[in-house]
């Protein structure tokens, strides 16, 4: 291929482009970064920092500059470089299924055995319990927007029912943490219900604002009904999981046992710790697993069905609204027992914590990982959560990035991580399935 | 609640009626971003409130800026600040389309929502980042006011501020309703929203109009940014989240794609929210809006104006 005679690479094409994303540059960032409003005395003045408007725009007209070259370059190459691109994604298709079947084994392994790798400190497995609960809210939402094909911008709502179920039954009522998270469940899963009953008719997009304005409205009314939820103080003085009855404590009363006692063990702030990492790390591969049985059952084949189709499901007599309804439920009864984990390991919750932000969030990490996919979940939830966890100490520019990142990954791969959607049902005459990219998304 | 009770309550009702059409009004400007793109490519552009608040403080750091060189006759220093505000807010849009949602053209349902969600983050972010996270005061701008009509207790003002709102947003809704219905630009623009496909046969560029479409919201949202900034005097980086929320509530309600139904639902949202915070609770003004949405959604699922949408096997 070295004897192919290569055209020159367009460099007046590609100054001209930089310079004229150097020249947006300047105007979109001529205000915005080029000068800051400060307070003065006698009201607002400006500050100017042309350094920063300078650094900015030099970067975007250079990067400009290498992503034009990098394209003039990819498309000089001889076309037998590029490869066939048919061939290739069905490659990749079966690369992610053997990468699933090896891999999540091993995640799981590495999961249980974490807390006990030498390089597991308090700070690791504070993250680790972190990421696994956001997981569990992926796998949860998973089961709404994978599987059931629901756009859900509201479920941090749910997730702040359990939060609070589980909080003012614990403090008003003195129930413990394992009788209070079934409940904690169930009252999200009837708040799924009652939002869903009304809304759950609407097209895709409508129901995702109205679950986005639901959302809202329950962040609104936890901030407001003081004489029930506090208001904007939260709830605190939680009470923190026992070990089945056994309190991590240092000093318990007079004839009872404390965790590290009963063990005959030394009291160590870590237990707690590392039995919350095993706490959720329980709840969320409870709900893995019921995720991958439930899309064995006729209810899991019908939300599918009615994710692909809606009207053609609909002519095979399944019920869309009840089908909807127990997947809008089942999720929601996700988000309320990791609502209860929340606030145990917190000790407090307040509004604060369920923003709509969280929700996009949960979202992202559903949609990043590559819809359905039980493993992308994993991956895009250690990617967003732990990435932006690690860089905690740029706090202001965290979040920045993470909304680049989102931008980034979907221009990247609009599928996902990893987009490959195992196929339930394998008609037995026909070994080779169409390639999943083949079969048409629902259309709009 | 002053004025409640003892008469006086004409003139409260009154009042409140001027204050919800001038929010209203705002609402309706930004609705149109909504609408207008939705009807185009059919997604959710959930960065345009976030351009509204870009186009906010463009206008705040451009009025001081002017404010500093002095001399200038106020309304040519307003109608300078609204013409920069316009252009680099437009920037912003065009640039946002550019960056996120165009590559991702044809791609998945969700894909360009998601997009979309990232680069709200995002904005949000940056100008919290470059700006600070504190609430920036402007002194009034535009004062004075009429009395309308007077009682024992309460007296209606309509301030001047209010007047300008509502006549600029006239102003603008009818150069608007003349470049959709009369223009190429606005042919091209309804041809790419019924059918892309057929109009890029016919030779309309249709990622040019999706551009243009994305330009035309920016502007309107930078007017109504700007308007925002000196009605209420005070703007901080969340200001575009839960206003745009309200605009999307508004385009919906008034039928998504519509755009007459964009300005009606902006003004109802205003009115409701005015009205809810006038006789009942101003804690629970955001819940009667978003709860308005979902009983129209419930009742006239395609809004108020919107046409009714077939689905073909």
């Amino acid at each position: 291929m070295q004897n192919t005679p290569q055209r020159a690479v367009n460099w007046s094409r590609i100054v001209k482009e930089s310079l004229v994303a150097g020249l947006i540059a300047l105007v979109l960032f001529f205000e915005l970064v080029g000068v800051r409003v400060v307070d003065n005395p006698g009201g607002l003045g400006l500050r100017s920092r042309w350094l920063w408007l300078l650094i900015a725009v030099v970067a975007t007209a250079v990067g400009r500059l290498l992503l034009a070259w990098r394209r003039e370059i990819l498309n000089n190459r001889p076309v037998a470089d590029l490869g066939l691109t048919a061939s290739d994604s069905g490659k990749s298709d079966s690369r992610i299924q053997i990468f699933t079947r090896y891999v999540a084994p091993l995640l799981i392994a590495f999961a249980l055995t974490l807390p006990m790798m030498p390089f597991a400190n308090r700070y690791i497995v504070d993250i680790a319990t972190l990421v696994l609960t956001y997981v569990m809210l992926g796998w949860g939402l998973n089961i709404v927007v994978g599987l059931a094909g629901l756009l859900d911008l509201g479920y941090v709502a749910f997730y702040a029912v359990g939060a609070y179920s589980y909080a003012l039954l614990s403090t008003q009522l003195g129930w413990s943490f394992w009788v209070s998270l079934p409940l904690a469940g169930l009252l999200a899963a009837s708040f799924g219900i009652l939002l869903g009953f009304p809304v759950l008719r609407l097209r895709g997009d409508y129901l995702a604002i109205v679950t986005l304005g639901f959302g809202e409205i329950v962040r609104i009314i936890l901030l407001n009904w003081y004489t029930f939820t506090n208001g904007p103080d939260g709830i605190s003085g939680i009470p923190r999981p026992s070990f089945f009855g056994l309190p991590f404590k240092r000093h318990v009363p007079e004839g009872t046992d404390s965790f590290s006692s009963f063990f005959g063990l030394d009291y160590s702030s870590m237990h707690r710790i590392i039995f919350l990492y095993y706490l959720i790390l329980l709840l969320a591969l409870l709900t893995n697993f019921f995720t991958l049985r439930i899309r064995r059952l006729p209810i899991g084949r019908a939300w599918e069905a009615l994710r692909e189709d809606e009207i053609a499901s609909r002519s095979l007599g399944i019920n869309p609204t009840n089908t909807k309804l127990s997947g809008f439920a089942i999720g929601a009864m996700f988000a309320g027992f990791a609502g209860s984990f929340f606030a145990t390991r917190q000790g407090f919750v307040s509004p604060e914590s369920f923003t709509f932000i969280e929700s996009a969030v949960i979202l992202s990490i559903v949609v990043l990982g590559g819809m359905g996919s039980q493993i992308g979940v994993v991956l895009a939830a250690v990617l967003l959560i732990g990435g932006t966890e690690m860089f905690r100490s740029l706090a202001d520019f965290r979040m920045l990035a993470f909304g680049a990142l989102m931008v980034a990954i979907m221009v990247w791969k609009p599928r996902g991580l990893l987009s490959n959607r195992e196929p339930t049902v394998r008609l037995a005459d026909h070994p080779e399935e169409p390639s999943p990219d083949l079969v048409a998304e629902q259309k709009s | 609640m002053a004025g409640l009770g003892q008469g006086g309550d004409v003139e409260y009702f009154v009042q409140q009626l001027i204050n919800g059409v001038t929010l209203g009004s705002i609402y309706g400007l930004i609705a149109i971003g909504y609408t207008m793109v939705y009807g185009i490519i059919g997604m959710i552009n959930f960065a345009h409130g976030d351009i509204f608040m870009v186009g906010s403080f463009i206008a705040l750091m451009t009025f001081i800026a002017l404010g500093i060189l002095g001399g200038i006759w106020l309304p040519l220093a307003l109608l300078v600040t609204l013409l920069v505000t316009m252009v680099i807010t437009a920037a912003y849009g065009w640039t946002v389309e550019r960056l996120a949602y165009r590559p991702l053209r044809g791609s998945f349902r969700l894909a360009p929502l998601i997009s979309a969600i990232g680069m709200s983050i995002f904005l949000q972010n940056y100008v919290q980042l470059l700006q600070g996270a504190r609430v920036r005061p402007l002194q009034p701008v535009i004062e004075g006011h009429f009395i309308l009509m007077k009682s024992a207790h309460f007296s209606v003002v309509l301030s001047y501020m209010q007047i300008t709102i509502v006549l600029v947003t006239v102003i603008l809704m009818a150069i608007f309703a003349t470049l959709i219905s009369k223009t190429a630009l606005g042919r091209a623009q309804r041809a790419c929203e019924q059918d892309s496909l057929m109009a890029s046969l016919l030779g309309i560029n249709v990622d040019r109009t999706i551009s243009l479409t994305f330009i035309i919201g920016s502007l309107l949202a930078a007017v109504a940014g700007m308007l925002f900034l000196l009605y209420y005097g005070v703007i901080d980086f969340y200001i575009g989240f839960l206003a745009g929320m309200k605009a999307f509530t508004a385009a919906v309600l008034g039928g998504i794609g519509s755009l007459p139904g964009a300005m009606l639902g902006g003004l109802i949202i205003g009115l409701i929210e005015t009205f809810w915070s006038a006789y009942f609770t101003i804690e629970y003004k955001d819940v009667a809006a978003f709860s308005v949405l979902v009983l129209v959604l419930i009742f006239f699922p395609t809004g108020l104006l919107g046409q009714p949408e077939v689905e073909k096997v």
